[in-house]
């Protein structure tokens, strides 16, 4: 465990002291939630209401947790350190436990300046936020999932194209966060409701609105996928390890 | 015991033979250098011995584990130093030596002891608080090192140490080396003739993937009649030397 700890300790100060990238996925998603309230104040129809919006902005912003990840294992593939890492006596769960730790208090802290943002703008600030956090760990657990096998199978490079350009913008538009995919239907619609994001997003509005049977079945959506993505992580990752 | 010991370890990449056969023994405490030119099979024979690439076939053992069935027990007795500095960039000395420490097994309390001891021993107090990013080689590349002893390893591999190094801070790292002889058995890999000579008790001259030979740098150049230990290793690593 010790091995593990200090592991998961430096890959911490790693992602903070990146301050660019920490500053970038902890402002966006509130940026995005002030910008988008500001406009819904000047339009007649409910446009963006924010107990819809804040749970879609909570899932997007998480897209960045994989960004975070996927850019550290890259890294530390790319250069030499690796190397002395893989002849340490470190076995695979620790590496591995030792990068998703660390993204777990991020992931919370980043939820919780969403949501805390969004109370800020007019969400009643009742118990269900308590709920509505903690739907967000499965969905932490899926990009932090995607981020380890971006990683393990890609540059930095890639991953930054990936992670960072690909994976946010198919978070947000597949997502129903900035609009119903109902109302564009057809193959967009059935391509949105086969992926993991738009489920994210509606068992985090039901947790908000107290619908617990509105949880499922999209808690087991995202669930899956993140125990698929995790496990294909895990055998990515266990290939590289042996070389 | 060896220290080491390898029987015919081969390494294959597609068509290329990078290591071919090497038998090879060396005892503990010993410090051997494995010299060649570029791509003489130096990198690839550290990696197999340090469990970072699987043989192709042939077998090793350090400290007599074995590389194919205890990679485990053999990666608890080794230290690796790459051929590039290996260092963690945004984290400072200090935090770097914890967390080698930290990875090696030792609780918190015990790293931060052994990173305050090794800044202590390895001259690293003027810049212990800065980030490995920040230093110059020179001192990179003793972070580097003084990482891999950190957690008091049996076997050490030093892959190209002094590569890209000026001559001063070639010298202040070859002291360090010097000073783990008997403590450590050190594995050096070189292309730089007077560091092997300087430095090793034993010398293997690897050239395409073969050891060619084995011995002091006296014996290899009384073997090559050479009367000084550049001539000797023309004759031994080039074609003479394959007859030889």
């Amino acid at each position: 465990m010790n091995r593990t700890l200090a592991f998961a300790g430096r890959n911490a100060k790693e992602i903070v002291r990146d301050r660019i990238n920490l500053l970038f996925g902890m402002g966006f998603p509130v940026i995005l939630l002030l910008l988008l309230t500001a406009i819904q104040k000047h339009v007649p129809t409910e446009l963006f209401p924010v107990a819809r919006l804040a749970p879609g902005i909570a899932v997007f912003g998480l897209s960045f947790i994989s960004l975070f990840s996927g850019m550290l294992i890259a890294r530390d593939r790319a250069g030499a350190f690796v190397q002395r890492l893989f002849t340490s006596p470190m076995r695979a769960g620790d590496f591995l436990l030792g990068y998703i730790l660390p993204l777990f208090p991020m992931a919370l802290a980043q939820g919780a300046v969403c949501y805390l943002t969004a109370v800020y703008l007019g969400l009643p600030a009742t118990a269900n936020l308590l709920p509505a956090m903690a739907v967000l760990l499965p969905t932490a657990l899926l990009f932090i999932a995607i981020g380890l096998l971006c990683g393990s199978l890609f540059t930095d490079r890639q991953v930054g194209g990936l992670c960072g350009a690909l994976l946010t913008n198919l978070s947000a538009w597949l997502s129903d966060t900035w609009f119903e995919v109902s109302l564009v239907g057809g193959a967009f619609e059935r391509v949105a409701n086969a992926l993991p994001f738009i489920h994210a997003v509606k068992a985090g509005r039901a947790a908000l609105a107290g619908d617990w049977g509105g949880l499922f079945p999209h808690l087991w959506w995202v669930v899956g996928y993140a125990a698929a993505v995790l496990a294909v992580a895990v055998w990515a990752f266990r290939r590289r390890m042996r070389g | 015991m060896n220290a080491i010991e390898t029987k015919a370890l081969t390494k294959r990449y597609r068509d290329k033979l990078a290591l071919d056969g090497l038998d090879l023994c060396i005892g503990q405490g010993e410090l051997f250098a494995l010299l060649g030119v570029n791509g003489a099979g130096k990198s690839t024979a550290v990696k197999l011995l340090s469990c970072l690439i699987a043989p192709t076939s042939g077998e090793a053992w350090l400290m007599g584990h074995s590389i194919l069935r205890e990679r485990e027990r053999v990666k608890a007795v080794i230290s690796l130093s790459p051929q590039e500095t290996a260092v963690a960039p945004n984290l400072t000395v200090r935090e770097n030596l914890e967390l080698m420490a930290g990875i090696g097994g030792c609780a918190r309390g015990e790293a931060r002891a052994r990173a305050a001891q090794s800044i202590r021993e390895g001259g690293f107090a003027q810049v212990a608080g800065k980030q490995a990013r920040t230093l110059s080689g020179g001192w990179q590349r003793r972070l580097s090192i003084a990482l891999a002893l950190i957690t008091e390893p049996q076997i050490l591999f030093l892959d190209e140490p002094t590569l890209g190094l000026d001559v001063l801070s070639r010298r202040e790292l070859w002291r360090e080396i010097c000073r783990l002889k008997g403590r450590v058995t050190v594995v050096l890999t070189t292309h730089y003739l007077e560091e092997a000579q300087a430095l090793s008790d034993r010398i293997g001259i690897l050239a395409e993937g073969r050891l060619r030979t084995v011995g002091t740098a006296g014996e290899l150049m009384a073997r090559a009649g050479a009367s000084n230990f550049e001539d000797a290793f023309v004759a031994l690593a080039g074609e003479r030397g394959a007859a030889l």
